[in-house]
């Protein structure tokens, strides 16, 4: 395949992601967003304080409107450390990636 | 064992940044950081411990950061059990609660460190987790990642 040909769907996906910034509300102004009810960082600027008691509303959506979210993100660092030691424990359980002679448990 | 000027730099640093990256765990619900952040700044304070000295001067037992990780997830699902009456992850404390239930009065205040219901618990969960996860990884890179098996643990 002509490398020159795999570069077509990189610039169609970079022209997307390039064009998805300016449908974007200016900051701080939600009002066309608001109108198709689609707003919703008014709610939040306007009842996270309330609802949960924390001042800091990026706190408060992560750990408690979209407390989920950081749930299987702390998963995916947990995956992370388990696939760090998978791969660089070496012969403590009889195998060893590296295929070496060093089954010895030294560490 | 790196040089003595970078041991020397590393533990007057230590206690700096442990105390800055506690700091962002506890105010989470109040200032920019939370325990993602400050977990990654106690990671950094691990991880610089753990390259100026030698491991096994660090005296870390073995497992324990891992055993730490498991905790604080633990602790997080815990805390998300806690409001099973209504929802996972509902916050019942933070309404007429035991602890962390202060009224929060609307737009910029002062700042009150007993609000945010369940909302510090979890801080302090994830902040466990993050600062043993981050802090495990750099552990087994430097320990085990040492093709000569050097690293001295």
């Amino acid at each position: 395949m002509n490398p020159m040909l795999r570069l077509v769907p990189v610039l169609l996906l970079a022209l997307l992601f390039l064009r998805l910034p300016t449908e974007l509300p200016e900051q701080g102004d939600s009002g066309a967003w608001a109108d198709n009810g689609a707003a919703s960082d008014d709610y939040y600027l306007n009842n996270a304080q309330n609802e949960t008691g924390a001042n800091n509303i990026v706190t408060a959506v992560l750990f408690d409107y979209r407390a989920m979210d950081t749930l299987l993100e702390a998963t995916v660092l947990f995956t992370a450390i388990a696939g760090i030691g998978a791969v660089l424990h070496k012969g403590r359980r009889g195998w060893s990636l590296k295929n070496d002679d060093d089954k010895g448990g030294e560490h | 064992m790196a040089s003595r000027i970078v041991a020397t730099t590393a533990n007057l640093i230590f206690g700096f940044v442990l105390v800055f990256g506690f700091y962002l765990v506890a105010h989470g619900h109040l200032t920019p950081g939370g325990g993602f952040q400050g977990g990654a700044v106690i990671a950094t304070a691990l991880v610089l411990l753990i390259v100026a000295r030698e491991p096994a001067l660090v005296g870390m037992r073995e497992h324990f950061l891992e055993r730490l990780e498991s905790f604080g997830a633990l602790t997080f699902v815990a805390l998300a059990m806690l409001g099973l009456g209504t929802a996972f992850f509902a916050n019942t404390l933070a309404d007429g609660g035991l602890i962390f239930d202060d009224a929060v009065g609307f737009g910029s205040n002062d700042g009150n460190l007993n609000t945010g219901g369940l909302m510090p618990l979890m801080n302090l969960a994830v902040g466990l987790k993050v600062l043993a996860g981050l802090g495990a990884a750099a552990y087994l890179i430097y320990v085990w990642g040492d093709p000569e098996g050097g690293g001295g643990a």
